[in-house]
């Protein structure tokens, strides 16, 4: 564990997750919504359209509502922050090995990135509820069962490459990421399978729902509850909330990359990359948005089952 | 720091949609100045759900006594710096109903309004124009 938290790559690692991450996030932002215009025939915002925004959050005036747990109220966005901060660095240190990424993190970083992702809705939901607004507190209940609803799949797809590279090697290259991607620079991607396919088909609805995108935009859904956990947030604490979307924007894609298409090691990532974005951004843009009992239904009773065969056709080989 | 927000304001303002007692004619016309037609998207302009995000409220209607204390509530609770449009005759001056029982004075005797765009209802193209005036007055 000692080699790899030395040197220059940590020094990178920091301006990675710290910097690059979030202003990459803050284009995509833009990307996403020069898409959506472009989908709907019209021009769109200027490319500098989320950098304004944030900078106006930045210095605008923060209210915190009268009854509000003042402190957790202010500390929550921080807390989502942390979060795909820490995301951002087991995916930079799990990819950039520089011969073989096996030895690259830690045994069991899997199991602590499903954790740092769900920093997210728990920064939501946290936040929300101590805003002292009935409407947020409707808007983090959905949070709540969107999560339920959300993890159970994705942690079957999980299962799927940890499966593989367990019945070819080891269980502890298995629980690292850096060796789920070092099986996939040997034997090929994950996803050139039929568990594989299932698994990448189910992240994808997974990152829509986490991104908050539109089927799956039951906790802030404008148009019902008045963007739900964040209609009390204003200022610098809504413009971290925006930033940790944008950053799990960029790393999302990125995950799923990493855990089922063959790791960043080359410049294909970057079109693999993009094609997923705009994957996303056009599912958000021709779906309505479903219920939330329909989301929990959509995800325990169809993906779940879906998860478990793949889990199952990974453990026969396919 | 003060030109830089300023700037910010300009380059994103968000707006919320204050209906108070209108006639609904200002409101669909709100409505189509957000749609794809008018792509004010172009200048950051984006609607939002809650007066805690906006940097604009739109206002429309003849403010009588019962809207009256939630507008100004819903002004109070908007972080300031923050417009005040008002849209549509009857905001601006109350129109036919200025003589109205119930009606209690154009909005700026309560708040500072920073646009008036009449009309009944004003076209999209003429909110635009009042939107970009307001902003350049900043």
């Amino acid at each position: 564990m000692s080699s790899f938290l030395s040197g220059w790559r940590l020094v990178l690692a920091f301006v990675v997750s710290l910097i690059v991450v979030p202003v990459a996030g803050l284009v995509l932002n833009w990307v996403d919504r020069f898409v959506s215009a472009r989908v709907q025939w019209r021009k769109g915002p200027p490319f500098y359209q989320p950098f304004a925004d944030i900078l106006k959050l930045l210095l605008k005036q923060t209210v915190v509502p009268r009854g509000a747990a003042r402190t957790v109220f202010l500390l929550a966005p921080l807390v989502g922050i942390a979060g795909m901060s820490l995301v951002a660095m087991l995916l930079f240190f799990s990819n950039s090995g520089l011969v073989v990424a096996q030895k690259t993190s830690f045994i069991g970083d899997t199991i602590v990135l499903l954790y740092l992702l769900a920093l997210v809705p728990l920064s939501f939901i946290v936040g929300a509820s101590a805003s002292r607004n009935p409407i947020a507190a409707v808007g983090a209940s959905r949070e709540m069962t969107l999560y339920l609803g959300y993890e159970l799949p994705f942690v079957l797809a999980l299962l799927v490459p940890i499966v593989k590279v367990a019945r070819a090697w080891d269980v502890a290259s298995a629980l690292r990421i850096g060796g789920l991607v070092a099986y996939q620079q040997q034997f090929g991607p994950f996803l050139y399978s039929i568990s594989g396919v299932i698994a990448a088909v189910i992240v994808l609805c997974t990152i829509q729902a986490k991104l908050g995108f539109v089927p799956f935009d039951i906790p802030e859904a404008e148009q019902e509850i008045m963007s739900g956990v964040f209609v009390e947030y204003s200022g610098a604490p809504l413009a971290a909330f925006r930033i940790t979307r944008a950053m799990m924007f960029v790393l999302l894609p990125l995950l799923l990359i990493t855990l089922l298409w063959g790791g960043i090691r080359d410049w294909w990532a970057v079109l693999k990359f993009l094609l997923i974005v705009v994957l996303v951004v056009l599912i958000k843009n021709t779906n309505p948005r479903f219920k939330i009992d329909q989301a929990l239904v959509f995800f325990w009773f169809i993906l779940a089952p879906l998860g478990i065969i793949a889990v199952v056709l990974a453990f026969i080989g396919l | 720091m003060k030109d830089l927000r300023l700037w910010g304001l300009k380059k994103s303002p968000w707006v919320y949609h204050v209906a108070a007692a209108s006639c609904n004619n200002c409101d669909i016309e709100i409505l189509e100045l957000l749609t794809p037609r008018y792509d004010v998207e172009r200048f950051g302009v984006v609607l939002v759900g809650s007066p805690r995000h906006a940097d604009a409220l739109l206002v429309t209607g003849v403010i009588n006594r019962k809207s009256l204390p939630r507008v100004l509530e819903v002004y109070e609770q908007t972080p300031k710096p923050c417009l005040v449009i008002a849209i549509g005759t009857c905001a601006c001056n109350c129109h036919i109903f200025r003589n109205s029982y119930n009606a209690v004075g154009p909005y700026d005797k309560y708040i500072p309004v920073h646009a008036y765009i009449p009309g009944c209802p004003p076209k999209p193209e003429a909110m635009i124009m009042g939107v970009v005036k307001a902003l350049s007055k900043l």
